[in-house]
């Protein structure tokens, strides 16, 4: 089976700046990998490049094959078909991932009806009204018929999460990239989420792109990891052995300093 | 609306719907009896059909001018063309402006900088001495080329402040979510950028009719606007302007009116906007 995305020796510059250097790894159909690493690693800007968003002023060179098309270098309307069919994205901060202007009912259908347009069975109307509201079910967001009225301003962070995450889930993506999808949210939120995202992903069989600073989040939710510093990959493998024999230095001391604040968390000296 | 009957807390909505009610019916005057205009006048506009300067009294409501001519009449005509001034200057320059602002918000850098100065430039010069130049460039001074003239004058601020509201929206993560599940630029203008550039943009072009109704005014006084028999306030303004002191309610009425409108239409778009506006109810 191909992979659903291969990324060869990616490198990511700006201007004379390198921000990411050769990073290599597949994610197959149904796989799920973390990407890890602190602030400002190239964690975002690799998932950016991925779906052929970088921002103007960055570029991008290596291999990125998506769904059997190369991403670097092709037209913006040939990715822009992969974009909300064989990926699709849940970013960090929730409250300005969503319009502020637009209810969020009509938020989730507007990727909704362009995927069943896609799929060349356009959905409008109630049957448009009925999957939106099922899809708010799915993402166990309470009262669906009230909260698809409301405006994101109305709704807890956890709600808006749901909401971007119902978005996502609206274009039946192959894979889903997740990039700190709980970093703004409070611990109990997290969790919720967090299961959340897992029973979707299995439920679906979604491949799962999880970047993330926070090691206990992603030990839980994938299989893969690749260690990301300053752009370089010093660590991959099996979530379970990555952690229990961190090779790298850096690997070592990011988990020694989750260690530390679950210690702190406990009370342990 | 039940928008507003939704979000609002009631104890705000007094005072906002003050604001609006006030602007709307202010407003609706002028439209009334721009409308009424159209269909019934209270004389001929152009017969002598009283006294010279007359006062104001039971046959002309506000006098007459210095040619014996009823100067309600003429405010009512002033009215329709106040109103069609002012629309048909702030449709031109949003449709001038909307556009160049938001090209310069999507184009490369080079193409952003050149027309960000030369958008600079035109705003340095007084609006009125840019539809000066357009007026005095057509080949007679006609309502048309006044209208005209005001849309390009009034475009260049239209287009600046549509670069720079656009921009700033164009790097929210909504745009990027909208992009990244495959939304195309022009539907991600139409649903995200537009609706939310609108409130401010709506704000703006509400002080700009208020703008072009007295800067028609202007052009008439100068003799640039639009020519007799068409009674602009302006003009009236202008013809009153010897007899100022002998007779007052010809350049007070004009007066009254040109400002009323203005005033209305900004409260009218002071209260739209906040109610148009959803985040703007909980703050």
């Amino acid at each position: 089976m191909s992979a659903l995305l291969d990324i060869q020796n990616l490198t990511i510059s700006a201007g004379d700046t390198t921000l990411v250097s050769n990073l290599s790894f597949t994610l197959a159909k149904g796989e799920r990998l973390g990407l890890i690493g602190e602030s400002g690693s190239g964690k975002s800007l690799t998932s950016l490049a991925a779906t052929g968003l970088l921002p103007a002023g960055l570029s991008a060179d290596g291999s990125v094959i998506l769904d059997d098309q190369q991403v670097i270098g092709s037209k913006d309307s040939t990715i822009n078909r992969l974009r909300g069919t064989a990926v699709a994205m849940v970013f960090q901060e929730p409250l300005t991932a969503l319009d502020p202007l637009m209810r969020v009912g009509k938020q989730v259908a507007e990727p909704l009806a362009r995927r069943a347009r896609r799929d060349g069975r356009p959905l409008t109307g109630a049957a448009l009204n009925q999957a939106v509201l099922a899809l708010l079910d799915d993402v166990a967001l309470p009262e669906p018929a009230r909260l698809a009225r409301a405006y994101p301003h109305e709704l807890s962070g956890g709600q808006r999460q749901r909401i971007a995450i119902a978005m996502a889930l609206a274009c039946q993506p192959d894979l889903l990239i997740a990039d700190e999808p709980t970093t703004a949210l409070d611990v109990t939120t997290q969790a919720e989420i967090l299961g959340l995202l897992d029973r979707l992903v299995r439920e679906r069989n979604m491949a799962l792109l999880f970047i993330s600073h926070d090691l206990p989040v992603v030990a839980n939710t994938v299989e893969r990891v690749v260690v990301l510093r300053q752009g370089i990959t010093v660590e991959t493998g099996p979530v379970a052995s990555v952690f229990a024999n961190p090779r790298h230095d850096y690997t070592r001391s990011l988990l020694a300093a989750a260690q530390r604040l679950d210690h702190a968390l406990e009370g342990k000296p | 609306m039940s928008t507003a009957a939704v979000t609002t807390p009631p104890r705000r909505q007094g005072k906002k719907s003050l604001t609006l009610w006030a602007g709307a019916i202010l407003v609706g005057l002028h439209v009334v009896v721009g409308l009424l205009s159209l269909v019934w006048l209270p004389y001929d506009p152009n017969a002598f059909t009283g006294g010279r300067l007359e006062g104001a009294s039971l046959l002309h409501w506000v006098g007459t001018d210095r040619l014996g001519r009823d100067l309600f009449t003429q405010l009512m005509i002033g009215s329709r063309i106040a109103l069609f001034v002012g629309v048909g200057a702030v449709a031109i320059g949003a449709a001038i402006g909307v556009t160049l602002g938001l090209l310069a918000a999507f184009a490369s850098k080079w193409l952003d900088d050149a027309l960000a100065a030369t958008l600079d430039i035109l705003i340095a010069f007084p609006t009125l001495l840019i539809a000066m130049l357009v007026v005095a460039m057509s080949d007679t001074a006609s309502l048309w080329s006044a209208v005209v003239a005001l849309g390009i004058a009034l475009s260049a601020i239209v287009a600046r402040l549509t670069r720079i509201l656009a921009k700033r929206v164009l790097v929210m993560d909504y745009i990027t979510a909208a992009r990244t599940s495959g939304s195309s630029w022009l539907k991600i203008v139409a649903i995200h950028i537009l609706p939310n550039i609108w409130p401010t943009l709506s704000v703006n072009f509400a002080l700009q009719f208020g703008l072009a109704v007295i800067a028609e005014a202007s052009l008439s006084y100068l003799g640039l606007g639009a020519p007799p028999p068409n009674a602009s306030w302006g003009r009236m303004l202008q013809e009153a302007q010897g007899t100022v002191f002998t007779a007052p309610l010809g350049a007070i009425a004009p007066g009254i009116a040109l400002v009323s409108l203005a005033i209305g239409v900004n409260l009218l778009a002071d209260g739209l906007r906040e109610r148009i506006d959803p985040t703007r109810s909980t703050r």
